[in-house]
């Protein structure tokens, strides 16, 4: 059986309080364990880092949309490739890396579990389908329900037990782990080539508004009893003085209480949402104004969607965004709405460090990390690749860790954010603790996976990542490089137990599992939605209800997380 | 003082070999040994460019000093002088694809003609052409809506479909006949073609200036016709002869600056 | 007898998924609902007799050899190739796609698919302006204008009309035909033209200019020509107000515009044109795409190597470029040293040139029934139908994915194009 023992390692573990403790960690069976009965492999990890393997919580990694990205930048697969090895298939993409090349990617810099953010239910084989070709990681999938037809109707009727038996109905059929709204009813509004701009314009015909479905959605959620809160791309993402519509979003939740130990509600990408002005000559950074509202809020829980100012691919569901970006830029667009569901869009974007607004926005994604004084609320991600490709995560944290690189960089950047951003009177610099919060502990918390997942405790999965970092050795705060170069390639990577990564190269491959909500509702009121289900997919439809589901077969080691809904 | 290094073909091949090395910049300060053992594509395998070549002459120390003679027909040779920044490659026959693609600087004079995509996305640089050019001459890659962006190319002979597609600068003269869509897609920089040109010249572009001096195929219906204009000066250089103005395409937009100068 | 339902059709990109198949025994009765070129290509199953045998072909004779023999031989030939072409993939699942992938990255080999010689040009516009484009359903639900541009629907996918454009009731099209407007452009009255509200008839090799008028009436500009590609000025402009003032619009695409005088560029003004249009109302933009799977080729190609047609892989890593490392490109210029085919007749579409190289190089085919190509092939291994007598992931036109259906078994020993490719990779491994 694989045993193996972390030896000396000074461990970062936030879920179970160990903050830079010289420590072993023990490994039997895939799993952490107390004990070990004797030959076992050691590595001796001594003056290296010891977190748990990182967990990403937000990243358009798979699926029609991230390959429709793909497929119309041939430009984006030139910059970067990677020739096939003895134990790796080979891969191409910059922003839009291929399947293989992503897990490979994520597993260079210690993750081993990452999550897909959008998934079209109609399109969910798809995404599964490239989920079984991203190794290394364990990945679950965020379906969508913003545009949705039937969500939409029985929220207006006030059914939210039939809202909530269609939603659980909706998890399994698609093999999802969570409830993402994005643009709520803005994406259907899309399908006529409008939007809702504010939180109580409805959507056109079926009459609801955002702050109505929202709500309903957050009321299902916690009647289910999703491991997850909803996760939210709010109203209004990339538009100048948002950060209105984002406060009041804020607050949308309130009075529903979470039925499990988390937020209530999960905001994406907020720095796409913290904009003020009102034309983009006094575009400003709002950061300031939504970190209060997060810091006197405990029910909610951001993540940054830091720009890294790169070349890179903007995609959402949030179709009618991706149009108005087009129209900014001139660059091509892809669009895809999706019958009944939603509105996926596509678009290249360059963060030029010339530009004062992506100059402003790199300035707002780390204002918002600095500011919010809770890391457990504040999670890394870059939106990938809306605000610049997950590669980039090291280098996010090595801004966080230092305040030389921040200033480093933005002497190099349009000197406005000096005026309109607070970025350059910030002091504080994340300590290596902050630092696995908001890559690993907190996501795990926040995802409801911290059973098994973003700890190092006993009976956790072995997910471990191990960095050649000596905590007592370095300054990050001036060897901000090093960092950065660390994190970039982790001496280990263990999944499952399993030595995947050694010295930032992968030695290993594997499949990780794809975990999915197994949703429970009463029998009677199932089949009384099956019904309606029934009734809408022979009339509006394109495709027969039977062949709408996807086979779990398509799953690599099909995981589900059974959750049984109080109604 | 240039110094020349001269390669001479010794083996005839149907499957391309891919010589991105064939540049000053990767020959300079090496010996000839040493760019005998340069690595090349052929097929699914890497040889020795000293495989295919005979490899004579001495590199200086200093790229900008050194020139590349190549004796022969390298029809089935792609990507010579990709890439390169500085120094001569004299091409005393046909060549592949490629030819100067994204490259920045130095000059390529070749005898013969060239296969499609040659000074793809160039910066910098001057490629001289005395046979024909195939399609995509000066364009850019698939997907990437930043073709070539400065330099000079010139084809004493006709080009084929493309030519300049998406520029954003730099210089294009096509002394012989071009065929269609020229400057598609063009933002900026000059097209000077002496001889005629074939249908939809112009498709797309959004600035950028095309000079013809022979005959025009039917103009696009999204083209404006303009004044006739009596001597031109563009770029510091000067056409005598009055010339009829087109400007468009309006088709991408009723802001468009893209102008077609034809001589009549 | 038993019946199926829920049967997705394996024949052209529309991909069906409503068909009931009735089986007998070893035969199928009838496939219910389908058209007649879907339905023909269920009951092709019963012909006979249908190549079971492997066939070798030696010294200009042919005999019938073991599966192992055959599958051995075409590792040897892929494995001792230099540039070897892997061609066709639009009529076999995303499954036997992925394994052909990874032979290609294997051995550095090039892989390209039937898209090469059909809707290559819209992929490579797609790539230059993007594709505003929807799902079937929202057409079906919504769309209140269709056109269909060089695209003959009634023939080529005869329940298109009926499924999700012009026929069907939708959500917020109740009356179905008659809250829709249906038009049609083409070089000549198509038998979609004579069912059309409009038909207009533009000049061969045309399309492109009448596509420019559009777009500078649509973006605001005045057309000074009277004529424009055949049309007279008013019925161009009476076109395009039409198109802004729908509700939402839909443009199909056929070959009749990828295939004709500026191929890539004709796309990429149509598309052009449909994003210049969402500035007054809504309008997507979709292609035809013939075979059923060709969309999902080109998902798995683009998932897995970043490209979706003519990869070359033969430094280790994906490259393309359509021109240079698709297939009739190679072939003409005589590079290929090894084909294998899968699902595909080239030998019968590609032209001539190309097919002088292809009987000049060893060639392996992998396919269900004899053709041409199995003809000039050195290698001949029968297959299963995927979507008949195997499952497999198929990606209709607008990429919505669906799992088709396994309805008979296959003839005894006759094996999967998955489970072929994959002992030919395992056979290669073994070699290396
Ligand atoms: S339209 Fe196409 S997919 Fe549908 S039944 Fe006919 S051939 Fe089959
Ligand atoms: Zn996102």
């Amino acid at each position: 059986m694989s045993e193996l023992v972390l030896k000396n390692g000074i461990v970062y573990d936030p879920i179970n309080n160990v903050n830079g403790e010289k420590m072993d960690i023990l490994v039997k069976d895939g799993k952490i364990v107390e004990k070990l009965n004797g030959n076992a492999k050691t590595i001796d990890c001594s003056g290296k880092i010891v977190m748990p393997g990182g967990i990403e919580i937000h990243s358009h990694m798979a699926g029609g949309k991230v390959n429709g990205g793909r497929l119309f930048q041939p430009e984006d697969h030139v910059r970067f490739a990677m020739p096939k090895t003895k134990v790796t298939r080979s891969g191409t993409g910059f922003s839009t890396p291929t399947t293989f090349l992503t897990g490979y990617l994520y597993s260079k810099m210690g993750y081993t579990t990452g999550m897909t953010a959008a998934m079209p239910p109609l399109m969910a084989r798809h995404t599964h389908e490239e989920l079984k070709d991203i190794p290394m990681i364990d990945k679950g999938a965020y379906c969508l329900t913003d545009g949705n037809w039937f969500i939409m109707k029985y929220l207006k009727n006030g059914e939210i037990e039939k809202c909530a038996a269609y939603v659980s109905w909706l998890l399994k059929a698609t093999k999802g782990y969570v409830v993402k709204i994005t643009n709520p009813c803005g994406t259907e509004a899309w399908g006529w080539g409008k939007n809702c701009r504010s939180l109580d314009d409805p959507a056109p015909y079926f009459d609801i508004t955002p702050r109505e479905l929202v709500k309903g959605l957050v009321e299902v959620n916690e009647i289910l009893k999703l491991p997850h809160s909803v996760h939210l791309h709010a109203n209004n993402c990339g538009r100048l003085g948002n950060f209105v519509t984002t406060l009041e979003t804020f607050k949308v939740p309130n009075g529903t209480k979470p039925a499990a130990k988390r937020q209530i509600m999960h905001a994406t990408h907020i720095q796409f949402h913290s904009y003020g002005g009102d034309t983009w000559h006094n575009f400003e950074s709002k950061a300031d104004e939504i970190a209060k509202a997060v810091n006197s809020n405990k029910n909610i829980v951001i993540d940054t969607g830091t720009v890294t100012l790169d070349h890179t691919t903007t995609m959402t569901a949030d179709g009618p965004l991706e149009y108005y970006l087009q129209s900014l830029t001139h660059l091509k667009w892809m669009n895809r709405n999706v019958e009944m569901e939603t509105s996926p869009g596509i678009t290249p974007f360059i963060y030029s460090r010339k530009m004062p607004t992506a100059s402003i926005q790199w300035a707002i994604g780390l204002e918002l990390s600095l500011l919010i004084k809770d890391p457990w609320q504040v999670l890394m991600t870059t939106d990938h690749p809306n605000a610049g490709p997950f590669i980039r995560y090291p280098r996010i944290i090595a801004w966080l860790m230092s305040r030389k690189y921040r200033e480093e960089t933005a002497s190099k950047v349009h000197k406005v954010i000096y005026d309109r951003s607070t970025i350059d009177g910030i002091d504080r610099e994340y300590s290596f603790y902050d630092i696995a919060i908001v890559t690993r502990a907190g996501e795990a918390k926040a995802l409801g996976l911290s059973d098994r997942k973003g700890h190092l405790g006993v009976g956790a999965d072995a997910d471990i990542a191990v960095y050649d970092i000596n905590p007592s050795e370095i300054d990050p705060s001036r060897d901000y490089k090093e960092i950065e170069k660390k994190f970039s390639s982790a001496a280990y990577t263990i999944k499952d137990g399993e030595i995947l990564v050694k010295n930032g190269e992968i030695v290993q491959t594997r499949y990780g599992r794809t975990l999915w909500v197994n949703s429970k509702v009463d029998g009677e009121l199932e089949k009384e939605v099956m019904k309606d289900i029934e009734y809408n997919f022979k009339r509006y439809y394109s495709v027969n209800l039977a062949n709408y589901p996807v086979r779990e077969e398509v799953l690599t080691r099909s995981t589900e997380v059974t959750r049984s809904a109080s109604v | 003082m240039m110094t020349d290094v001269i390669l001479v073909p010794k083996v005839q091949h149907k499957i391309s070999l891919e010589a991105e090395v064939i540049k000053p910049d990767e020959f300079a300060g090496k010996t000839i040994e040493e760019i005998k053992e340069l690595p090349v594509y052929f097929g699914n395998t890497v040889q020795k460019l000293g495989d295919f070549f005979e490899v004579s002459g001495s590199a200086e120390e200093n790229a900008e000093n050194l020139r590349i003679v190549v004796e022969g027909d390298v029809s089935r040779v792609k990507r010579i002088g990709e890439g390169m920044t500085t120094g001569e490659i004299l091409v005393k026959g046909d060549v592949d694809m490629y030819l100067g693609a994204r490259m920045k600087g130095g000059r390529i004079v070749v005898e013969g003609s060239v296969d499609s995509f040659a000074g793809q996305q160039m910066r910098g640089g001057e490629i001289e052409i005395k046979g024909n050019a195939k399609d995509y001459l000066g364009g850019s890659y698939r997907g990437d809506w930043r073709g070539m962006r400065g330099g000079r190319i010139i084809v004493e002979g006709n080009a084929g479909k493309e030519v300049a597609e998406f520029m954003r600068g730099g210089e294009i003269i096509i002394k012989g006949n071009c065929d269609s869509f020229a400057g598609v897609h063009m933002k900026k920089g000059l097209v000077i073609i002496e001889g005629s040109v074939a249908e939809r010249v112009g498709a797309e572009m959004v600035g950028g200036s095309i000079i013809v001096l022979g005959e025009m195929a039917n103009l696009l219906p999204s083209f404006k016709i303009g004044e006739v204009v009596e001597g031109l000066k563009i770029d510091g250089r000067e056409f005598p002869g009055k010339f009829r103005k087109y400007i468009g395409d309006f088709a991408e937009g009723p802001s468009v600056k893209g102008v077609i100068y034809k001589r009549l | 007898m038993a019946t199926i339902t829920d049967v997705i059709c394996p024949f052209c990109g529309t991909l069906c998924d409503d068909i009931e198949v009735v089986v007998n025994g070893s035969k199928i009765e009838s496939a219910r609902h389908a058209c007649k070129i879907g339905n023909s290509k269920f009951l092709s199953i019963n012909d006979i007799p249908r190549p079971i045998k492997p066939l070798i072909r030696e010294n200009g004779a042919s005999r019938e050899a073991s599966i192992d023999e055959a599958i051995a031989k075409a590792a040897e030939i892929l494995s001792n190739s230099k540039r070897a072409l892997l061609f066709g993939w639009s009529s076999t699942s995303c499954e036997a796609t992925a394994v052909g992938i990874e032979i290609a990255e294997e051995i550095g080999g090039l892989i390209d698919g039937t898209t090469t010689v059909c809707h290559g040009p819209t992929v490579m516009a797609v790539q230059y302006v993007g594709l505003p484009s929807v799902t079937l359903g929202e057409i079906k639900n919504r769309a209140d204008l269709v056109i269909y541009w060089g695209a003959n629907p009634m023939h080529a996918h005869p329940r298109h009309l009926s499924r999700y454009s012009i026929f069907p009731r939708g959500y917020f099209r109740e009356r179905g035909q008659q809250d829709r407007e249906l038009i049609v452009v083409d070089v000549r009255k198509t038998d979609t033209a004579k069912i059309a509200n409009h038909f207009i008839q533009v000049e061969f090799g045309k399309d492109y200019e009448l596509l420019s008028a559009l777009r500078m009436i649509v973006n605001g500009g005045e057309l000074e020509e009277e004529e424009v590609a055949g049309v007279p000025k008013e019925k161009i402009i009476e076109l395009a107000d039409k198109m802004m003032n729908c509700q939402f619009g839909i443009l199909f695409f056929g070959m009749g515009l990828t295939m004709s005088p500026g191929k890539h560029r004709n796309i990429d003004n149509a598309i052009s044109l449909v994003k210049n249009l969402n500035r007054h109302t809504k309008f997507s933009i979709m292609p035809m795409r013939g075979h059923w799977n060709v969309t999902g080729f080109g998902e798995v190609m683009t998932w897995q190597t970043g490209y979706p047609f003519a990869v070359d892989f033969s430094r280790g890593y994906a490259r393309y470029n359509p021109g240079e490392t698709s297939a009739n490109d190679v072939l003409q210029r005589e590079e290929v040293d090894a084909v294998l085919v899968v699902a595909s007749d080239p030998v019968a579409h590609f032209p001539r040139k190309s097919v002088a190289h292809l009987a000049r190089v060893p060639m392996i085919t992998i396919a269900p029934h004899h053709s041409l190509t199995t003809e000039l092939s050195e290698i001949f291994i029968p297959s299963s139908m995927v979507g008949i007598e195997e499952e497999g992931t198929a990606y209709r036109m607008d990429t919505v994915p669906l799992f088709t259906r396994k309805v008979i078994d296959p003839p005894q020993g006759v094996l999967s194009d998955v489970e072929i490719l994959k002992r030919i990779l395992e056979k290669i491994r073994e070699m290396r």
